[in-house]
């Protein structure tokens, strides 16, 4: 039972920083019906950021703690999020009217690119996340000792999407972007500025998946350039999984997947924890396409 | 026109190759023989049906492990267990692909990442005890032909480069026939080709399998030739390269050539510049989306002789 509770919560955790990935995927694929195959080196850019200005900015020396890692990562998230909008503005916003596999092949060729250009800056090794930075103490619940990063980590990310989700539900942009995702050309008659709606969804997808590099790179201690690719398909198999285009479904997607390869890690094999994200991803497309919260659209897939 | 011109001086450069070169640039020109093989079997599907598979290598591990496993365990000759290689390729690809051949192609993509990574991690953990897990396979006998070992470099180069061009006449052929016109008709839009009535899935499947097929019969050159295989060589960036080698050529076998040896023999001429390869692929990928999406050489359209008698309908 031990062993149990110690896996819920880990998949948790990792489910998390999954749903906080899969968050930017199904909402530039809300907007554009693309898959933004770069967006997990994205996430690599924000967990390598976080590890330059932590060491070498020293930016968690110079202030206290707990405010030197909340400004580090709002500068991740912001510094993601200005790549993220140039990305759009260079790769993407030419091929708009193009064909739906242009833009998808720009987008490997950027994912190609990003990795490419982080092993060249920062070289092909796999770097260390200091570790003062994780809390070592084990909280005890109800008997089962929890480590208490596992616990900041489900917080952070738990936080982070109802901001998103209120963002979305409450605010006038949050309903220009819902607009957009449902019709284009209607929000666009309705005075909506699309190129703006859609210049934001890849200033928000990015910063998440930035802060969820950093939260990586913080909980597992250990980040190298390829983990963009590894890290971005189980976080669209969440996105799938959820129903894609679908933003609850996105995090229940994050966390049911976190979960899953947490206990088939521990109850199968540990070797084939990454064939079950990829045979879960299989699976969902042949059997149920639209995902769990996805409704059925005639468009097929 | 000029394009023939330059597909001649290319197979004359071909044929004579090996006299100038040392046994390291040979050796460099094999391995680009066998992605140039690799890459002609996936430009069946990708180039000529527009069915997105970045999971190559998956086949190409298949046919190789298989051709290996038949050697060493049962000790068949090489040349032997290349068709049967090839056909372990062509019906895993069938069987995998049957259930997702229908969705579209950012989707298929994804699947078939998982499909080559699916495979990498079976091969590790040696699923059925014959795959001999990360270490991989050891002592694949060379192969010999007439009684003549095969093991020298230029032995292999005309050997691969040989199975090269005989793929390329049979691939010629297939883009001539009806065959080759229906997947083209599927690749610029496959529900006008359901309308046209050509069974866009079981060309699709066809046109999977054949590639696969392919795939594996290089597999089983590769394992003669690197003598020892294993899991790693079939990783996922080797289906990325393939990939994108394909897709920046723009279909036709000439321009797959060519873009073969801008991927994986240029970076060994310019050694300085191979770490920054695949940024400059990756900007040529979105470069090319926008100013050229046709890609570098696209086939030229065909031509018809038509008869000299009006009204015979002949085409």
């Amino acid at each position: 039972m031990e062993q149990f509770f110690q896996q819920l919560f880990n998949g948790l955790a990792v489910g998390g920083i999954y749903a906080l990935v899969a968050l930017g995927y199904t909402m530039v694929y809300g907007v554009l019906k693309l898959i933004n195959f770069a967006h997990g080196d994205l996430f690599t850019i924000g967990s390598y950021l976080g590890l330059t200005m932590l060491v070498s900015w020293n930016l968690s020396g110079l202030l206290p703690p707990f405010l030197g890692m909340l400004v580090v990562f709002v500068m991740v998230s912001l510094f993601v999020a200005l790549i993220g909008w140039a990305l759009e503005r260079a790769a993407y916003r030419p091929l708009r009217n193009a064909s739906r596999l242009s833009a998808v092949v720009s987008a490997l060729g950027a994912s190609i690119f990003f990795e490419n250009a982080i092993m060249l800056v920062y070289g092909a090794r796999v770097y260390v996340y200091p570790d003062f930075l994780r809390p070592d103490f084990v909280l005890n619940i109800f008997g089962v000792a929890i480590p208490a990063m596992r616990i900041i980590v489900i917080t952070v990310t738990v936080a982070l999407m109802f901001g998103l989700w209120g963002f979305i539900q409450r605010t006038k942009m949050g309903a220009a972007i819902r607009a957009v995702a449902l019709d284009q050309g209607a929000a666009r008659l309705m005075g909506i500025n699309v190129d703006r709606v859609i210049s934001l969804v890849f200033l928000i997808g990015p910063a998440l998946g930035g802060a969820a590099g950093l939260l990586i790179g913080v909980y597992y201690g250990q980040i190298d350039f390829t983990m963009g690719w590894n890290y971005g398909l189980k976080a669209f198999t969440a996105a799938i999984l959820g129903g894609i285009g679908n933003i609850p479904g996105a995090m229940l997607g994050g966390f049911l997947l976190g979960v899953t390869e947490a206990f088939a890690a521990a109850y199968i094999a540990v070797a084939w924890k990454d064939a079950v994200a990829f045979l879960a991803l299989i699976l969902i497309l042949i059997i149920r396409p639209t995902g769990i919260l996805g409704e059925r659209t005639a468009d097929k897939l | 026109m000029k394009r023939r011109v330059f597909s001649i001086v290319l197979a004359g450069v071909i044929c004579v190759l090996p006299l100038f070169c040392n046994p390291y640039w040979t050796d460099v020109c094999v391995s680009v023989g066998l992605f140039a093989l690799l890459s002609l079997s996936l430009n069946v599907m990708l180039g000529q049906a527009g069915i997105f598979n970045m999971g190559h290598a998956a086949f190409f591990a298949v046919g190789a492990y298989a051709a290996a496993i038949l050697n060493t365990v049962c000790q068949w000759p090489i040349f032997l267990t290349m068709i049967p290689a090839g056909i372990a390729a062509g019906v895993f690809a069938l069987a995998v692909a049957r259930p997702i051949i229908h969705l579209r192609g950012d989707y298929l993509l994804v699947v078939t990442i998982g499909i080559v990574e699916i495979v990498r991690i079976a091969l590790i953990n040696d699923v059925f005890g014959l795959t001999g897990g990360a270490n991989g396979i050891f002592n694949i006998s060379r192969p010999s032909l007439f009684g003549v070992k095969i093991y020298k470099g230029w032995q292999f180069y005309y050997l691969v480069w040989g199975v090269t061009a005989v793929s390329m006449l049979l691939f010629y052929g297939l883009w001539r026939s009806r065959f080759g016109r229906a997947l083209n008709c599927i690749k610029e839009d496959d529900i006008a080709a359901e309308g046209c009535g050509i069974n866009v899935v079981g060309y699709k499947l066809a046109a999977f399998s054949l590639g696969a097929f392919w795939a594996g019969m290089a597999g089983a050159i590769y394992a003669s030739k690197m003598v020892t295989i294993a899991p790693e060589s079939f990783n996922f960036s080797e289906s990325v390269l393939l990939f994108a080698a394909v897709i920046l050529s723009g279909g036709s076998q000439l321009g797959v050539l060519c873009s073969v040896f801008l991927f994986f023999g240029l970076p060994e001429v310019l050694r300085e510049f191979s770490d920054a390869r695949m940024l400059i692929f990756g900007l040529a990928m979105m470069a090319m989306m926008i100013w050229r999406p046709q890609g570098l050489l696209p086939p030229l359209p065909r031509r018809y002789r038509v008869a000299a008698a009006a009204g015979d309908g002949k085409k």
